[in-house]
């Protein structure tokens, strides 16, 4: 009991320790609040943005720097929402995302969702101004040794170099994330190649792997896209497949054609966009090249700095660029 | 007639322990081997036909099936009886949540911080860990939550376990009526029932639960609440019902003899003599509930799996590792809370406490905490931990030592890759997934009637013909011989690990608080190390189910071998064995019990790692369902593959179970891996 | 302990006055049990039984009845069915057919809220693992079943309380039972059972887990309740010992069967069968015989000089006596009438007997 008691004792100095410093404190709790109510008059009401976070630092990037001039100049509340794209785009229709800041084209999902076929409860809102590149890649220093591999034909010659304890006595191809519209099984059927599709998984596994490819002198193959930071840190070499011809990846089956060039769309939540506001209307202005996305991309993944942190330094770098995207009202 | 024979009288159908293999002349293993003997030499012949190959990016009639129940669903939401009262009920839990969110962990605008600081916060916690289970405990509470504020992760933690604690209050519920159901039914077929959905819903991996969650109860906190409260409800119906019923049939009698009502009866007698188990059942609840919370970051569930989630997608080891360890933090000090207060009212009462004394104590640190509540309402610097360096300082640390790690071992371990790959995984997997399936089929049911006897027939024909319904056959043999050479691992080293800290005490204080740590730990955090070192390979699945489910069945096989009489063991050092006899000739075999179970518990746990695996090159089952998530079109088929796990880990569950069942050592029933833990 | 009262036997429903009554007791374990009892099946052996329905026979057709005060002792080997017959009295276990009445109302027919009236206020058992509350101190312990009858916190500890001292728990009443000794815990089930003030006590095998001792201790606390309480008590127990001890009448069951009612005396004396015969073999008959069992008749040139006894006298008791005497004893009844005649020689085959015995 006495220890009790005494531990009692010893908890009752600690806290008038405390709440003797704490008087000393400076109280800004009260001023904040003052700032934030003034500032949310001033800038009127914005409302609350919905964005979906794709899991791709590019895309947080996209997501990040916008919706931090959306908070920022236009007093707006943006939500940011971490999720896939399939479930994003689910979330149109009950309110719980309104933004896809970087959509790389899903059919089966526009079928379902956008008005006409679907239920009308998304719509697409312009390019976003970056160009997607998908196709197959190689790191720099086999495209430099080997410039053979730079063409679909020569790779069956290398099928034996690129071989690994998972393909099965055959070439390794890597694909990627499941999430990412791919056909690499059908063209290496289709062409007649000697390569058997590994699917790394996720995007992080890929990388994981090109890094390591580049660094030790290994052959690798995949699956790659620009823009993509990591181009920056490796450039990832382009291999040429038969090019890409309008209606040429209609059927799965047969695809036998490179990966088109794909320009980038916003996509939003169409009772969002009916409610206006200035939110809508900077999401709409929105666009940027793919060198802005990579550089914010790099500022988040390697130098591993916080999205928003990300953001703002580049806001700060290039007002120009943030100006043009402010509502003209 | 004695008592014990009174309530059940011996069944009279019921099989005599009959050793029919005995009868045959030949041990078991040598039947298995016979057969396995047979299905290499029938594989040789027809290799490579009828192995139903889907490949990754193709799916059949029946996932488009699938995938249409979904789009059905999806199209009729807005008019659905059904999925109108899920998302009501979603509505509810993100009104709770986010209501305590402005409360302790986000800005309650147009206020900066929110309405309780972290000091208010902490010293609340403290105070009811002071209340619950002592001083101690209110210290290891009062810790934790600086060292959340400390590392900048307040807000993610604290949305941790509000997730948690919702999620963890609707599973109580709802499970305790469930569990006092099973823990006094009688009827065998209500039992069957339970037990069985219950398996159904713990073999499931937690991914797979996303799938449907999301469909039905939507994103965001409701998601994370919904899918957290369904995993996590089975611990505690398993758990809580064993220990009702598991209640001393004579105090039963003795208390039913002095009159009491049913009622009287359950909340006299049945409750509190269940409470150590009902609380080790809220236990594993509660930890089910954390590892699923974390990973419903992939719905937008708020709480410390989201830095996790994004520093694995910016492959940032280091900021992985700091949250990941903030989980472990908060699971060891939920942990610690649970267990300390459930035995603290005894304890007090034992000691001899003063109530009144108490009451003092109590009510002057109640006050102090309502003081600290105050000021961290006024003072900015006890509202928002200050800012510090020390997460990213932490992070690099990590990263950094990782990097020389897999710099300077990477070509090690690659050779160790190839080496188990090529000589054990490839070849095996050829064995399974390139024999014709009914081939296969076949040779899974002869051992499955070698080891498990008539028991383990109609299970395992059960599972077999859904794997083969489902059209995912060749990928369920893929992931099944990786959740096989996985076991081998994890068994290896059990038994190293196991017989090591069996034997010396001293080992075991060090690895046990590892082993808990790395029970509790998020996988995202160690995935990325992994891919450096074996890179986007079957291998970094196996590693990372091995490291997943080896503490647990290594602390089976320790707990095991320390169970081993020690009069039995004394015996054998007077007949001068040597300690390597010592191990293998009476330790080992007699905790056999143990290692069954802790084999059971690593094809589970290896099995449940599948999904993830699929993220890192194991291709199969887990990226099907990684598919399924990530693509519209794929759903069905993700669907299907998730069924298929399930009926995986019941195939194997249930093989391994029977095959316990008819070796007289490990048929205890006390022994029944009925507290089978969280996974993911 | 109270003298052998012989019970006048009784039929028909006029038992008012007995404090216990059983009357064509089945219990039959398995599905479809009701049926088998009035059919041939019901006179088959166990074993018979078993394998031809499945069911199992737990109690056989038992009917005895206990007087009010009287200690009833219910003896067998493990699976005679002793521990089902004395559940089936208050139902613990269901019995598939037969009569109980207790205090002249048949609780075979009693509904549930009945039954609980009962249980609460009539009966209490004692349990040979005492089936105590772990989590209970000892005085919350014995107030269980003034607990659920709704009785205040402060009443109920206090009347516990007196009991507790009365089985000589004084000082205890704080502890828990894992705290105590195996005897002690049993004295704790005791307290429980008295604190309800039942008019019938049950005992199933309460002392078997019990140290030699410290079981005959428990055995002399009973007799000694007994005195001071005079409760009616049925005593379940394999221990034949124990039996002699306590019993004023003790029936003998065998697979679930009856094979004999009766005093100690009259067990020991007259086995009713081999098997009851072999059980008894070993007791130091003359700790338990009565001169009534080795007396003789009287005849015309017996001594009229030697000590007269009553006839219920132990021999043992006797034996002194009647050995220093020259004369035989003469024995009489309960109105001083002579009715037998005991001379050394028929003292000595029982004690000298029993010597031999164990050789």
């Amino acid at each position: 009991m006495r220890t009790l008691k005494k531990r009692g004792g010893a908890v009752a100095v600690a806290a008038c320790v405390v709440l003797t410093l704490a008087a000393c404190g400076d109280s800004s709790i009260d001023d904040e609040t003052e700032a934030n109510e003034e500032r949310a008059e001033e800038l009127g009401d914005c409302g609350e943005i919905n964005m979906a976070i794709n899991p791709w630092d590019g895309y947080r990037a996209s997501a990040y720097v916008i919706g931090t001039v959306a908070e920022q100049e236009l007093g707006c509340t943006v939500n940011y929402k971490d999720l896939k794209e399939d479930v994003s785009w689910q979330g149109f229709g009950t309110g719980e995302v309104d933004v896809i800041i970087e959509d790389w084209g899903h059919p089966d999902l526009e079928k379902k969702f956008f008005e006409g076929e679907g239920d009308g409860s998304a719509m697409d809102f312009g390019p976003n101004g970056n160009v997607g590149i998908i196709g197959w890649f190689v790191p720099p220093w086999l495209a430099e040794e080997h410039p053979e591999v730079l063409d679909w034909e020569g790779l069956n010659e290398f099928a034996s170099e690129f071989e690994t304890s998972e393909s099965g006595g055959k070439g390794q191809f890597l694909g990627s994330d499941p999430s990412f519209v791919q056909f690499d099984e059908a063209i290496v059927s289709n062409l007649g190649l000697d390569f058997e599709v590994v699917f790394s998984g996720s995007e992080a596994a890929s990388i994981s792997a090109f890094e390591k490819a580049e660094e030790n002198k290994e052959f690798v193959i995949g699956y790659w896209w620009e823009p993509h930071y990591f181009n920056a840190e490796v450039p990832m070499q382009r291999v040429a497949l038969p090019p890409y011809e309008e209606g040429c990846q209609d059927d799965p089956a047969k695809v036998a054609c490179d990966y088109p060039e794909t320009p980038l769309k916003k996509i939003v939540s169409t009772s969002w966009v009916d409610e206006g506001g200035p939110g809508v209307e900077a999401i709409q202005n929105f666009e940027w090249t793919n060198e802005d996305q990579n550089l914010v991309a790099k500022y988040i993944a390697v130098d591993k700095m916080s999205p928003e942190d990300a953001a703002a330094q580049w806001i700060e770098d290039n007002p120009d660029k943030v100006e043009a995207w402010l509502p003209t009202s | 007639m004695t008592a014990t024979l009174a309530p059940a009288p011996p069944e009279p159908d019921a099989p005599p322990p009959e050793e029919p293999v005995a009868r045959r002349g030949l041990p078991r293993w040598a039947w298995a081997l016979i057969v396995i003997g047979v299905w290499v030499v029938v594989y040789a012949f027809t290799k490579g036909q009828d192995t139903l190959v889907l490949p990754g990016r193709e799916h059949t009639d029946l996932h488009d099936t699938l995938t249409g129940f979904r789009d059905d669903v999806l199209a009729s939401r807005d008019s659905n009886p059904i999925i109108q009262l899920t998302y009501a009920v979603g509505e509810r839990f993100v009104a709770v949540v986010e209501w305590v969110q402005t409360l302790i962990s986000v800005p309650d605008f147009p206020r900066p911080v929110p309405q309780v600081g972290w000091l208010g916060v902490t010293a609340v916690a403290a105070w009811v860990g002071l209340a619950l289970a002592g001083w101690r405990i209110a210290l290891l509470v009062a810790a934790s939550f600086v060292s959340f504020g400390f590392f900048g992760y307040w807000s993610d933690a604290m949305d941790l376990l509000i997730v948690t604690f919702v999620a963890v209050a609707v599973s109580v519920l709802v499970g305790m009526p469930l569990a006092i159901w099973l823990g006094t039914t009688r009827n065998r077929y209500v039992l069957a029932a339970i037990n069985t959905t219950l398996d159904i819903l713990q073999t499931m991996p937690t991914f797979v639960y996303l799938l449907p969650i999301v469909l039905f109860v939507g994103i965001g906190p409701s998601g994370a609440v919904a899918c957290t409260l369904l995993y996590s409800l089975p611990p505690i119906i398993r758990i809580a019902g064993h220990g009702i019923r598991g209640v001393s049939t004579t105090t039963l009698e003795a208390t039913d003899s002095a009159g009491q009502t049913r009622w009287q009866r359950l909340l006299k007698v049945q409750l509190p003599m269940a409470r150590r188990t009902i609380v080790v059942g809220l236990n594993q609840t509660i930890m089910a509930a954390l590892a699923m919370a974390t990973l419903a970051a992939y719905v937008n569930g708020p709480g410390l799996g989201k830095p996790v989630l994004a520093a694995l997608q910016s492959r940032d080891v280091g900021g992985g590792f700091v949250p990941g360890m903030l989980i472990v933090v908060m699971a060891v000090m939920l942990d610690r809370t649970t267990t300390a207060a459930s035995e603290a009212p005894e304890k007090r009462i034992r000691d001899g406490a003063d109530p009144k004394i108490r009451r003092i104590v109590l009510g002057v640190t109640g006050a102090l905490a309502l003081v600290a509540v105050y000021l961290s309402r006024e003072q900015i610097d006890l509202a928002r931990f200050p800012e510090n360096d020390v997460r990213r300082t932490v992070a690099d640390g990590v990263n950094d030592l990782v990097d020389w790690f897999t710099d300077t071992f990477g070509g090690l371990t690659g050779g160790f890759k190839d080496v188990i790959s090529y000589g054990l995984l490839n070849p095996l997997e050829s064995l399974l997934a390139e024999s014709p399936w009914y081939v296969v089929a076949v040779a899974i049911l002869a051992l499955s009637a070698v080891l498990g006897g008539v028991r383990a027939l109609l299970p395992t024909v059960i599972c077999l013909a859904g794997l083969w319904y489902f059209d995912l056959w060749h990928d369920a043999m893929v992931t099944l011989n990786m959740t096989l050479v996985g076991t081998i691992l994890v068994m290896a080293l059990a038994l190293v690990l196991g017989v090591w800290m069996a034997r010396r005490p001293r080992v075991d204080l060090v690895l046990r608080p590892v082993l808990d740590a790395g029970q509790t730990i998020p996988p995202f955090v160690y995935l990325i190390p992994i891919l450096g070192l074996f890179e986007a390979t079957r291998f970094t699945a196996i590693v990372a189910g091995v490291i997943y489910a080896a503490p647990v069945a290594i602390k089976l096989v320790a707990d095991g071998i320390k169970g081993v009489s020690p009069a039995t063991l004394e015996a054998s050092r007077a007949t001068g064995s040597t300690t390597w006899q010592e191990i293998t000739k009476v330790q080992l075999p007699m905790a056999r019990g143990s290692l069954v179970l802790a084999a059971n518990q690593g094809l589970l746990y290896v099995l449940s790692m599948a999904v993830i695996g699929g993220m890192v090159g194991a291709g199969a089952l887990g990226y099907d369902v990684v598919l399924g998530f990530s693509r519209s079109e794929e759903w069905g088929k993700g669907a299907a593959a998730g069924i298929s796990i399930v009926l995986l880990g019941i195939l194997i569950d249930r093989i391994c179970r029977a095959a316990a069942h008819r070796d007289p050592v490990t048929h205890d029933p006390s022994k029944r891996p009925w507290w089978r833990a969280a996974s993911i | 302990m109270t003298a052998v009262v012989d019970q006048p036997e009784q039929t028909g429903a006029a038992t008012t006055d007995a404090a216990l009554s059983v009357r064509g007791l089945w219990k039959i374990f398995g599905s479809g049990a009701e049926k088998i009892i009035g059919t041939p099946d019901a006179e088959l052996s166990r074993a018979d039984l078993k394998q031809k329905t499945g069911c199992v026979v737990g109690v056989k057709d038992v009917s005895f009845e206990v007087a009010p005060g009287e200690v009833f002792v219910v003896m067998g080997l493990s699976g005679s069915g002793k521990s089902t017959l004395v559940r089936c009295l208050t139902r613990l276990i269901e019995p598939t057919a037969g009569e109980v009445v207790i205090d002249g109302r048949d609780i075979t027919k009693a509904g549930a809220g009945d039954l609980r009236e009962l249980r609460r206020t009539h009966t209490s058992m004692v349990f040979q693992h005492f089936g105590l509350l772990p989590h209970k101190q000892v005085i919350d312990n014995v107030a269980f079943g003034l607990e659920i009858r709704g009785i205040s916190k402060k009443e109920r500890r206090a009347r516990a309380g007196e009991i507790v001292d009365l089985v000589g728990l004084t000082g205890f009443e704080q502890s828990y039972p894992d705290q105590l000794s195996g005897g002690m815990q049993q004295r704790v089930g005791l307290a429980r059972a008295l604190a309800n003030d039942p008019s019938l006590l049950l005992f199933d095998e309460p002392f078997s887990a019990l140290d030699p001792l410290i079981r005959r201790d428990m055995q002399n606390e009973v007799i000694r309740l007994h005195h001071e309480l005079g409760k009616t008590m049925v005593f379940i127990t394999h221990d034949l010992q124990e039996a002699l001890k306590l019993g004023d009448r003790i029936l003998i069951m065998r697979d679930g069967e009856m094979v004999q009612v009766g005093a100690p005396d009259e067990v020991v004396a007259a086995p009713a069968d081999d098997y009851v015969r072999d059980f008894v073999s070993d007791v130091p008959r003359s700790h338990v015989l009565t001169l009534k069992w080795v007396m003789r008749d009287p005849r015309p040139d017996d001594s009229m000089d030697g000590p007269v006894m009553k006839a219920d006298t132990i021999v043992r008791q006797a034996a002194k006596a009647a050995l220093a005497s020259d004369h035989p004893v003469r024995v009489v009844d309960e109105n001083d009438r002579v009715v037998g005649i005991v001379d050394d020689d028929a003292i000595l085959r029982v004690v000298v007997a029993e010597e031999e015995a164990p050789a």
